[in-house]
């Protein structure tokens, strides 16, 4: 717990994993998936008591590559910083399990994958998510895996929402549950983002109104938009002013007679779009997002977030970041307000820092001493427990 | 310090919910949690004190007590306890009427600036008092508002406020066997543990 932690030794190459799970997945919108594959990275050694199980729930873009490296790759996973040998979610001590959900588009089953019934991708027409299902393709994964409770389930961003849905449905079978920079619900100008995100993507004509994989199209510069806009949204103007400021890459401006100039910030946005665009589906990052959209955690349960977590039976800690105006410190302290009145165990830090709603994914001294000092205590009782 | 922590252990019922106001490392809490198994919550703003709260396994908000407690309903909790902090309060009058709010009872630990030390500081040195208790210069302490154990047996008075125990303490000769006797003078640090009448 230092400020060392990018020096901290990486968990090195690790392997994707995959499994076939044959059990019928009960989709919230009625749809029965017969069959899913799910790819899944693991880190570190499952116990003998099979207790010290980590799920890790990636958010909007993420995948199942959390931490250290693919054999050649020199980019290692989007969770670096805290998941590995000595971190705060640490490898020594824990089981981590990092799962690609469905409808993603990075293995499991999804947009890109074959529709059995068709024998054609499903594309556009791949049922419609919710975060309970995600959740419920988990479990069939902790069965596959033959762990009966999670020490801890841990999320940032729609990861939070995921770990939140599993303390309601699932609640003897987790133990902790860790709810970063999220929300029980998405705000109007949250979903105004989306939309306006998700718009992009259907106006760039390659859409082909979903069906561009059977036509051999990707809409490219629709979703590259499309990140763009949200891009700008997962950081702060304080970071971008420091990041980029006014800064030229091309041209002059003094100079009238110059050619074009290009700001940093726009070379930068347009090679972010770019390279997201080659590397995510654009179905997924539709469905996605409206499954973000739909997330409503007390829905269900008279539109009531006390009575919501008065179903849940672990301890929670809610992590928000000062500068994240997508998903607010607000937003956690509501979270943490109806934890409260619903009486269960709860800690809750707001972390300094300017890197918006991104920062869950930084390094930052506080946010590792707060998710690593928690942890490292569920770790301490997990082995007073095996004693 | 760990001496009122006993009178506060005595005061707080087995298996009840406890609030404490700037709860520090959390070490009450986790006193409390163990000895009494209560279901315990601490608020607190300091970066270093959230980090060994959530280490040591105490429930720990990070809220700025005088941003208000509007988030907390009424008659929450069994118990709202604050030590050692009403002193740096902004209103310690609102403060201690929202405690009443949200706890059924509610304990306070105040210094006395009564004590006849502090006086005697002011008094002949015609310096504001540096003391063990409070060890800041005017200039840079968090404590905004001096008052003495008479001044708070007042504010009970004149808001009403029952006061179920008090408590009063002191270090060494002569004063813990003179403070029952001038509580004002004698006592360093005030425990109180108090309800709305």
């Amino acid at each position: 717990m230092s400020s060392e932690s990018t020096s901290k030794d990486s968990i090195g190459i690790v392997k994707t994993q995959s499994v076939h799970i044959n059990q019928p997945l009960k989709l919230a919108c009625g749809v029965v998936l017969p069959e899913h594959k799910l790819v899944y990275e693991t880190y570190g050694e499952l116990n003998a008591q099979r207790s010290n199980g980590i799920l890790l729930c990636h958010a909007l873009s993420g995948d199942h590559h959390a931490a250290g490296f693919h054999e050649g790759d020199s980019r290692p996973g989007w969770w670096e910083h805290y998941v590995g040998p000595g971190k705060a979610i640490d490898s020594d001590k824990f089981f981590i399990v990092s799962v690609n959900n469905i409808g993603s588009c990075f293995g499991s089953t999804g947009p890109m994958s074959i529709n059995p019934e068709t024998g054609e991708r499903w594309g556009g027409s791949f049922p419609s998510l919710r975060a309970r299902d995600w959740v419920e393709s988990q479990r069939l994964l902790m069965e596959y895996l033959n762990i009966d409770c999670w020490a801890a389930i841990i999320g940032g961003s729609l990861g939070g929402m995921q770990a939140m849905r599993w303390s309601l449905e699932h609640p003897d079978k987790v133990l902790n549950a860790v709810v970063i920079a999220s929300s029980m619900k998405l705000t109007a100008q949250n979903i105004a983002f989306n939309e306006i995100a998700r718009r992009a993507i259907k106006s760039d004509p390659d859409f082909c109104d979903g069906n561009y994989l059977q036509q051999g199209k990707a809409p490219l510069r629709g979703l590259a938009l499309a990140r763009m806009i949200g891009h700008v949204t997962y950081l702060s103007d304080e970071l971008m002013g420091q990041k980029f400021g006014r800064e030229l890459r091309i041209g002059d401006l003094v100079d009238r007679n110059a050619d074009p100039v290009e700001f940093q910030v726009e070379s930068y946005l347009n090679y972010q779009g770019d390279k997201f665009s080659d590397s995510f589906d654009a179905n997924s990052y539709i469905l996605i997002t409206k499954m973000l959209d739909y997330f409503d955690l007390s829905r269900e349960y008279d539109n009531d977030p006390i009575k919501a977590f008065s179903h849940s039976k672990c301890n929670f800690l809610v992590i928000s970041f000062s500068s994240d105006w997508r998903f607010a410190p607000e937003r956690s302290r509501e979270i943490t307000d109806a934890l409260l009145a619903a009486n269960r165990p709860v800690s809750y830090t707001e972390i300094e820092s300017d890197k918006g709603h991104d920062a869950f994914l930084l390094p930052n001294v506080r946010y590792e001493d707060a998710l690593g000092g928690y942890l490292s205590r569920v770790a301490t009782q997990l082995q007073g427990g095996a004693q | 310090m760990s001496q009122d922590y006993g009178f506060i252990s005595d005061w707080i019922k087995a298996d009840s919910k406890v609030l404490d106001l700037g709860c520090g490392d959390g070490a009450l809490l986790l006193q409390l949690q163990q000895k009494h198994n209560i279901l315990g919550y601490g608020l607190e703003i300091d970066p270093q004190s959230i980090s060994q709260c959530i280490a040591n396994g105490v429930n720990v908000i990070e809220q700025d007590l005088n941003k208000g407690l509007t988030n907390f309903a009424d008659g929450s909790f069994d118990t709202v306890v604050m030590t050692q902090a009403l002193q740096a309060m902004r209103y310690p009058h609102l403060v201690l009427d929202e405690m009443l709010r949200i706890g059924s009872e509610c304990i306070i630990t105040f210094p006395n600036f009564g004590y006849w030390g502090t006086r005697a500081y002011l008094n002949f040195r015609g310096r504001m008092p540096v003391t063990k208790q409070l060890a800041y210069q005017w200039y840079d302490t968090p404590n905004i508002h001096f008052f003495t154990y008479a001044d708070f047996e007042a504010l009970c008075r004149e808001r009403n406020i029952d006061i179920l125990h008090r408590r009063t303490m002191a270090e060494h000769f002569p004063d813990k066997q003179l403070k029952s006797l001038w509580p004002n003078l004698f006592t360093q640090t005030a425990v109180y543990h108090l309800s709305r009448k």
